[in-house]
């Protein structure tokens, strides 16, 4: 909503300043949004004549003109608008001023090789309209070429933002009644008016009963004989300053009165109009052309305003086309009606219009505001085009009864923390429009038509408050206790992955929970996509199904930024439905490049999967969980390379699922298009870490040293060349699990001197015992059940 | 001269000449080894006279002991000399370079998210969270946003089905209803969390971070919001004062609602918060609204409280100078080391919020 000072005082009698006007509108919740300066700035805009335009030699939409602006300079503007013509008036934007709608300052510049000094502009550009077609055609302004074309260059536009409960406040006058409860001056009472009335009204007007009727009432004015013209300078300028497009004294008059009283209207051109006024709910199809140029096919049930032809206007949201006014217009008919705001809001949005007046009657228009809308309106067409009014013609009545609320005045203290007192609470109040009466045991409140947000204490107390001043609500310091744990179990991994993981040399990423469905369905093949019916971007069309799916492109494009040794991870939601909840947090790391790189001291090696594994077991172990219960095999998905990858989970193959790891499908490496193709990842699901039920100070075990020396005996066994090493530790583990204290193989070798079905695996076999210093003849004893052990359980041959 | 005299000035002649720990060897075999001088010296005992012997023991346990300190002494110099000499070979170019390593950072978005916890931790909120993907109900009926509600425009939406019943929820306020409906009150959590609109330049992303508060008790009034916000801000900017201003405004789940704006200015290119004389909305906040609590079934004759909502990467962004929204979430390696925390940098009351 933007208003102007000398229109606010209009209503206001106030010797405030300007900038006090503004603080305080921002103070009692009406916030300044911003203040455009129109004076200086907007004289800039010359009336200007075309006298010549010729191709641009060097480009074929282009023209070259020569304008005047009055004077003798001749002005070579190039210009690609398609009307541009000799002999139109239009409005020249000097070099130095700063076009409206894009902010840009103009210079001088050089387009395709012709110098261009300023430019002509379109409606859109100076934010007149949306029509940016061609440029502005101006018509008898021959005598004013050199003014400017905006006249009312004093006028500060102030941009106030309303939030969609106060629709009283999208008129002038609702604003200023707000500024005077909050003592900045006094509401000026609006004049009687007298307006003859003398002309019969020649068109009947009905609304019928039908089940959801979005219109109450319908009141009308009929006026005959006028001369309908170019608006006076004083009602232009007032609508120029507010950034709308003059058109004629019948619309920019009802405008005015939108705007000055949150009062919107419809004029029609009442010849031709045929017979009749209905307003009716639409029939399904129904169409017609409104105002903005485009056809439209209704829905049953639209609330339209029709004649005996057929649709003529949509209630409350846009006219249409047949019946629209022109200056040679003789006799209208003035509508002021109130629309339902539901049935606004449905319409407008299945239609996808927006205008003025469809932006206040779904917000809530005063209902019993049809007759001061339609006197003002009347009086100022009398006087600016003539004519003769009828009596206003009002069909149906409004529904609306004023609202009464019991109010409590301690209920005030109980919320805000501070007293107020009853008559503090009525002198805000009535300044507002309520009508306070005291009753037996609260304040009995009507509530004023205009503010259909009003309808409980807390909505009074809202009000109170606000006006009163937010600044004067005492602040009471928080009580520093903490009765719960701040965090739970899994929020606590959540951090401490993110801790690990960054630790490692991952760089933490945050990325969209949605991403492209075409890398998304790589990462989770045979899955159902999970998409958003109205995507920002088509590339960002699903939920991902897969925490590699963004990681995936951000490691592409820093790759092609150059950089090769990359780890990323990040930490989020993974989806798998629609259905809220259907989600999981997921641990996802990616990493690419080379080990070494460049290092004087160690030799380069591509990263491996054993460096990927070492990252996901090490940060399981960071995560609370012992080593020795991590059970790793090689099911995995197809995100990974089959022969290269793992999965791990708790304490056996069928426990909890930890996390995957390993190296990234070439598949999907070649269709990504790395330019580094070493790409190594791996998911944790950190759901399935279960909560330890003790803490872990709890859970340890005394600590007991052995003061015996502990001894090491290396094996070497040729074993299949399938057998899985991790089962092989396993099993020598647990010959003896007091004596061995640890298990650990230091070299795996295929080929020369070995069968080509098997492998030699060395293993190093730390012993110990708790009571005596191993002897040789223990130290024997053991080994060879270690190697029975093995061999019957394997199969495999100790080498010698 | 005596015989043990002469053994004496014969060691004390060939000790001098002793370099290394081989020749240290052989002249400590010379006179102390199994046929060494001193040995047989001690083997010759036996066949003397009992007054002799005893004084000749004594002279040659003396001796002994002399040539003994000697050789330890000896042993002691040579090996000072073995490392000094092997110093003068191991000197290395220390200013080569160190090690290639990769250096892990937490995302700006996450450490202020710790940060933020840990000082409403100090006042006894708990976290709290909810899903992405929201039903309608949770995300706008619940909150007293009803089907034709105007506000409803104000967010721009996210769909998962065309009757819009599924969306990805455009606030973290669903959480207050999750919270609610499930547990009993009080209640005092937070709600660090993702959002979504569909809404996308240079200062809006389709994806931001939002903190949802919310405090329901007996007997909480504005004055308690305005003092837990007061102290919110402080602590996070790690400033004494702030200027704050409440100024009203509109949600449909609370009322009275207000949006906070803070002072700040512009200092050598740099924003200074808490003082000078612009304001910087950073949050809306508001008592709950009496339909949010008969929505989930909260007795609002008993019970009453505020809720606030403040954007997590505007925080991020004016407390560490970061100027572009879209790029927290574009992975651009160089930004987020330059933008990242060291992973041991965790906030903490005790070792203040940050570096």
């Amino acid at each position: 909503m933007i208003i102007t000072v000398p229109w606010l005082k209009e209503h206001l009698k106030t010797s405030a300043k300007e900038s006090e006007i503004i603080d305080q509108l921002t103070n009692i919740g009406l916030e300044v949004e911003s203040i455009t300066e129109n004076s200086g700035e907007m004289g800039k805009f010359k009336i200007a004549k075309v006298l010549k335009a010729e191709k641009h030699p060097n480009a074929d939409k282009l023209k070259v003109c020569d304008v005047t602006i009055g004077g003798n300079e001749i002005l070579k503007v190039v210009c690609g608008a398609p009307n541009v013509r000799e002999g139109l008036i239009t409005i020249y934007a000097p070099p130095g001023a700063v076009i409206p709608k894009t902010n840009f300052e103009l210079k001088i510049a050089k387009i395709r090789g012709v110098e261009s000094r300023g430019m002509l502009c379109s409606e859109s550009e100076l934010n007149l309209s949306n029509e940016s077609e061609g440029i502005i055609e101006l018509k008898n302004k021959d005598k004013e070429i050199g003014k400017s074309y905006f006249k009312s260059s004093s006028q500060k536009a102030i941009d106030i933002s309303i939030t969609p409960n106060r629709a009283d406040c999208l008129g002038v006058r609702g604003i200023a009644r707000d500024l005077s409860s909050a003592g900045l001056g006094k509401l000026i009472q609006p004049k009687k008016k007298k307006v003859k009335q003398n002309s019969k009204h020649q068109i009947k007007t009905s609304i019928t009963k039908e089940k959801n009727q979005g219109c109450d009432i319908f009141g009308s004015c009929y006026i005959k004989n006028i001369t309908n013209r170019e608006s006076p300078e004083w009602l232009k300028n007032k609508l120029i300053a507010l950034g709308l497009k003059p058109i004629s004294a019948v619309v920019d008059i009802t405008n005015y009165v939108m705007f000055d009283l949150n009062r919107p209207l419809h004029a029609y051109d009442a010849d031709k109009i045929n017979t009749e006024i209905i307003v009716r709910n639409a029939k399904e199809g129904e169409e017609f052309e409104a105002l903005d140029k485009n056809k439209y096919k209704l829905k049953k049930g639209m609330c339209v305003i029709s004649d005996k032809s057929g649709v003529l206007g949509l209630g409350g949201i846009i006219g249409g086309t047949t019946t629209s006014t022109e200056l040679e217009t003789k006799n209208i008919l003035l509508e002021a009606a109130y629309f339902n705001p539901s049935s606004i809001r449905k319409t407008a949005r299945i239609l996808n219009i927006n205008t003025d007046a469809k932006y206040r009657f779904e917000r809530g228009i005063d209902p019993n505001s049809i007759k001061e809308g339609l006197e003002l309106a009347t009086e100022l067409i009398l006087k600016i085009c003539g004519g003769e009014a009828s009596k206003f013609q009002i069909s149906g009545k409004t529904s609306h009864k004023n609202n009464i609320i019991n109010f409590k005045i301690e209920k005030f203290e109980k919320l805000i923390g501070i007293p107020i007192n009853l008559k503090e609470v009525d002198k805000i109040l009535s300044s507002l429009g309520f009508k306070c009466k005291k009753g037996q045991k609260a304040l009995k409140v009507e509530v004023p038509s205009w503010r259909p947000d009003v309808n409980l204490d807390e909505d009074l107390i809202e009000e109170l408050i606000r006006i009163k001043g937010f600044n004067n609500i005492k602040l009471i310091e928080p009580e520093k206790k903490r009765n719960k744990e701040t965090l739970n179990f899994s929020q606590k991994l959540f951090h401490l992955s993110q801790r690990s993981l960054a630790s490692k040399g991952y760089m933490e990423i945050i990325s969209w929970s949605f991403t492209d469905s075409k890398i998304d369905t790589q990462f989770s093949k045979g899955k159902k996509e999970i998409t958003i019916l109205n995507p920002i971007s088509s590339d960002l069309n699903v939920l991902r199904q897969s925490i590699f799916s963004n990681l995936a492109i951000y490691l592409k494009k820093n790759q092609d930024r150059g950089y090769e040794d990359l780890s990323l991870f990040e930490i989020g939601p993974t989806f798998f439905g629609k259905n809220p909840g259907e989600q999981q947090i997921v641990v996802g790391g990616l990493k690419s490049g080379i080990v070494n790189r460049k290092s004087w001291l160690d030799k380069e090696r591509n990263i491996d999967v054993f460096d990927i594994k070492s990252d996901a077991i090490k940060t399981l172990v960071e995560l609370g969980i012992d080593e020795k219960n991590l059970f790793v095999n090689d099911n995995t998905t197809n995100s990974y390379h089959p022969g290269r990858s793992g999965s791990i989970t708790l304490k056996s193959e069928k426990g909890p699922h930890l996390a995957y790891f390993g190296e990234i499908h070439p598949a999907i490496i070649k269709n990504l298009d790395y330019r580094d193709k070493n790409v190594f990842g791996f998911e944790i699901f950190l759901k399935n870490i279960p909560e330890p039920n003790k803490k872990l100070r709890q859970s340890k075990k005394n600590f007991e040293a052995s003061d015996y020396q502990k001894s090491e005996r290396d094996f070497s066994f040729v074993i299949d060349k399938i057998f899985k090493i991790g089962t092989l530790e396993k099993i020598i583990r647990e010959v003896d699990d007091n004596l061995i204290q640890n298990v650990s193989t230091f070299d795996v070798y295929e080929g020369e001197n070995i069968p080509n079905d098997k492998k030699s695996v060395a293993i190093n076999v730390t012993l110990q015992a708790d009571d005596k210093t191993l002897s040789e003849n223990d130290l024997d004893e053991i080994s060879k059940k270690i190697i029975d052990t093995v061999s019957k359980k394997t199969g495999a041959i100790i080498r010698s | 001269m005596n015989d043990l005299e002469k053994i004496s000035s014969v060691f004390n002649a060939k000790i001098d000449s002793v370099k290394s720990k081989d020749d240290l060897q052989a002249i400590k075999t010379e006179f102390l080894g199994k046929n060494g001088q001193i040995t047989l010296q001690f083997k010759s005992l036996g066949s003397l006279e009992p007054e002799k012997r005893k004084k000749f023991a004594s002279n040659l346990n003396k001796i002994k002991n002399d040539l003994t300190n000697q050789l330890e002494q000896k042993n002691i110099e040579i090996e000072t000399n073995e490392i000094n000499e092997k110093l003068k070979n191991e000197k290395v170019d220390i200013t080569l370079p160190i090690r290639p390593d990769r250096q892990g950072k937490i995302h700006p978005v996450s450490q202020v998210i710790d940060e933020i916890s840990s000082i409403f931790s100090e006042i006894g909120f708990t976290v709290a969270e909810g899903p992405d993907v929201e039903s309608e109900f949770n995300n706008f009926t619940a909150l007293n946003t009803p089907e034709e509600h105007p506000a409803r425009d104000m967010h721009d939406t996210f769909y998962l089905e065309e009757n819009k019943k599924l969306l990805l929820r455009t606030h973290t306020s669903p959480v207050q209803i999750r919270t609610m409906l499930s547990s009993k009150p009080p209640y005092k959590i937070i709600v660090p969390g993702r959002t979504y609109r569909c809404d996308s330049d240079q200062t809006h992303a389709p994806m931001f971070h939002q903190l949802e508060g919310l405090h329901i008790d007996k007997g909480i009034t504005m004055g308690h919001l305005k003092g837990c916000l007061d102290y919110f801000i402080k602590e996070f900017f790690e400033v004494k004062n702030v200027k704050m201003r409440f100024r009203p405004s509109h949600f449909p789940f609370t009322e009275p609602s207000a949006e906070v704006d803070i002072g700040y200015k512009i200092e050598k290119g740099k924003i200074v918060i808490g003082e000078g004389n612009k304001w910087l909305e950073v949050l809306g906040c508001g008592m709950v609204h009496p339909n949010v609590l008969k929505n989930v079934k909260v007795d609002a004759k008993k019970y009453q409280g505020f809720a606030f909502g403040i954007g997590i990467d505007r925080l991020a962004m004016l407390k560490y100078g970061i100027n572009d929204l879209r790029a927290f979430f574009e992975a651009d390696y160089r930004w987020l080391s330059h933008f990242g925390f060291d992973p041991l940098d965790v906030p903490t009351n005790y070792r203040g919020l940050s570096k």
